[in-house]
């Protein structure tokens, strides 16, 4: 045997080309459908723990989807948004804790999630290094935010414009990373926590700058009538929080109509969910509630009828490619014929000239197994990121 | 050495009949086979080394009487005993120089590779002038030198009979004359027996003798 192995080897590495071809099929038709299934039980996972642990989620009507996506698991897709007042309508039901949510903003691509404290309780988010948020303008890390950033508590954050053609818009906020979170293997990771206000600061809602009462450079003033101080442009907004300037930022408006873009209800039973939720679907608020286990297990409905389809294709694609290895082994047999020839003239056994054949297709299926192997470890090991890429945007 | 008596062999389907009333080698005798394409010069060396058995007749090699044995012990008998060469040499690009030598052992189990047969091989290898090629690839190797290969590959199980068909068939006049050299040399030197088929009239002074195969009965069927 081991000099079957011997020559099938090196006819397989000499024809390499070939044998890396073959391997290359071999292994493709393998890891498709073991890596999707690995990754689709991966995405279920992170998915249906994360919605099952929401019990409900109150946001602008549209797309319940974009609702879910966006408050659990921080997508990119902007839901409509609420207001705090939504927040309030939620406590004065006397049927939930509200836990309101901003996630609109980005920090080096990272999600801000503006929430209160409440938020981490809920979770169970865990602080490793540092302290948890006390003032404006700081920021918790999610785990891998912080090891993908090399950002430790003390360093600081710039947040991202919106838009890069929004000239007007707000300057990026320079937040302190005053903490980092235990790993949670959820959303929550990949996340960077604000206060809601601090949110609002990204946003230009709350801002702070010099006041206006002592200024005395006549270009940053407008009007000053009845007490009442209108600035120009030219007025700078502090873009970094400091002691020393952490009390000039204020509020503009009413703090009831500031955004948010979803509201976690946490009903105290299971007879005030249900009240609660009649209340919305009844109430005259343009709001919905939703289940968030419901409409991903929606999801993984669709995400599995599709993978059904997908198993089909693959399966067609697969007998194809095991007859084309069949064809290729064939006419490999088939032009090799002078060689057999020559062996059983010298007196080789049709026997061993078999074995030497399955020798070559005994390799070139080892080396197939090990690379799917490979791979699927690699897919195994980085399922959680992939997921997130692929399935959780 | 090679003993034939009252052979008649047909090809499956009968396209090609043979007949041989009487046919002797002497043990260490050279004797080459002539004649015109398709009077059963191969098919007799297929016949004495066992590759095709004949419907009636005996055929004795090295003491072996052929015809008698069973498809295994004709393999057996074949890689212990005789040693082919052939007209394109019939080498493995895939394997290096060595492994072509020592491909025998590795194809059969009447056969037992060791560090001695590697050794034999490389020794074979140095008298015929590609002791310093054994890894090579053979594509790299001039035409004498394949031939070479061939050789050395045919004569490490020590064969008592070695088969050449057209062997010097593909060489230039040159190589022709080293080439036979060479194998009467290695005939001489492992006291076995050489058959070799050839169409080229000016080699055949060269051997002990020559049996014209227009002279037995072939049927060439239409």
């Amino acid at each position: 045997m081991i000099d079957s192995l011997y020559i099938a080897w090196r006819y397989v590495s000499y024809n390499w080309v070939r044998s890396l071809t073959l391997v290359a099929c071999i292994t493709l038709i393998a890891v498709l459908p073991l890596s999707l299934e690995l990754l689709l039980d991966e995405s279920e996972r992170q998915l249906l723990s994360r919605a099952e642990s929401t019990p409900l989620v109150v946001g602008a009507k549209g797309s319940s989807l974009d609702l879910v996506m966006s408050s659990l698991y921080f997508g990119k897709t902007l839901p409509e948004l609420i207001s705090m007042a939504d927040a309030e309508r939620v406590i004065k039901t006397g049927l939930a804790q509200p836990l309101p949510l901003y996630v609109r903003f980005k920090a080096r691509g990272a999600p801000v999630v503006g929430a209160t404290l409440d938020y981490f309780d809920f979770r169970g988010l865990h602080i490793a290094q540092g302290r948890n948020l006390a003032l404006l303008g700081e920021c918790v890390l999610g785990a891998r935010v912080a090891e993908n950033f090399g950002l430790n508590p003390g360093d600081a954050l710039l947040s991202s414009p919106e838009s890069l053609f929004d000239l007007a818009g707000v300057y990026p906020l320079k937040m302190q990373v005053v903490g980092i979170l235990e790993p949670a293997h959820s959303a929550d990771d990949l996340a960077v926590f604000v206060d809601l206000k601090t949110a609002w600061i990204i946003q230009g809602l709350v801002h702070g700058h010099e006041e206006l009462v002592n200024v005395t450079d006549p270009t940053l003033v407008m009007d000053r009538s009845n007490g009442n101080v209108t600035a120009t442009a030219k007025l700078t907004h502090y873009t970094q929080i400091t002691p020393e300037n952490i009390d000039s930022f204020h509020f503009h408006g009413d703090p009831a109509d500031y955004p948010i873009t979803a509201v976690i209800a946490l009903p105290y039973d299971d007879k005030s969910s249900a009240i609660l939720r009649g209340r919305f679907v009844a109430g005259e608020q343009p709001r919905q509630i939703e289940v968030p286990g419901e409409v991903i297990e929606g999801l993984l409905a669709n995400i599995f009828r599709i993978k059904s389809v997908l198993d089909a294709v693959i399966l067609v694609v697969g007998l194809a490619t095991v007859l084309a290895l069949v064809l290729v082994f064939a006419l490999s047999l088939r032009l090799r014929q002078r060689e057999i020839q020559t062996i059983f003239k010298l007196g080789c056994s049709r026997l061993t000239i078999a074995r030497f054949l399955g020798a070559e297709i005994v390799i070139i299926l080892a080396a197939s197994a090990l690379l799917t192997l490979l791979l699927l470890g690699v897919v195994e090991r980085y399922d959680e990121p992939l997921v997130r890429t692929l399935f959780i945007r | 050495m090679i003993q034939i008596h009252g052979l008649n062999f047909t090809y499956p389907g009968g396209t090609f009949h043979l007949q041989i009333p009487n046919f002797q080698v002497q043990r260490g005798e050279k004797l080459a086979v002539i004649g015109p394409s398709g009077s059963g010069k191969t098919t007799l060396l297929n016949l004495v080394s066992g590759i095709v058995t004949p419907e009636l007749g005996e055929i004795e090699a090295a003491g072996t009487t052929v015809s008698a044995l069973s498809d295994a012990e004709r393999r057996d008998f074949r890689i212990r005993n005789i040693g082919f060469v052939f007209q394109d040499f019939e080498l493995l690009d895939y394997l290096n120089v060595l492994d072509n030598i020592l491909h025998p052992y590795r194809i059969s189990r009447a056969l037992r590779l060791d560090s001695g047969v590697r050794e034999r091989a490389a020794l074979l290898a140095g008298q015929m002038d590609i002791g310093d090629k054994l890894k090579r690839r053979t594509d790299d190797l001039s035409q004498g030198e394949k031939q070479r290969v061939a050789i050395c590959r045919a004569l490490l199980p020590g064969p008592r009979l070695l088969l050449a068909d057209e062997a010097t068939g593909n060489l230039d006049p040159r190589n022709k004359g080293r080439i036979l050299d060479l194998l009467f040399d290695a005939v001489d030197a492992h006291g076995a027996t050489l058959l070799a088929v050839t169409h080229d009239h000016e080699l055949l002074p060269r051997f002990d003798r020559v049996v014209d195969f227009a002279d037995f009965q072939q049927t060439a069927a239409a």
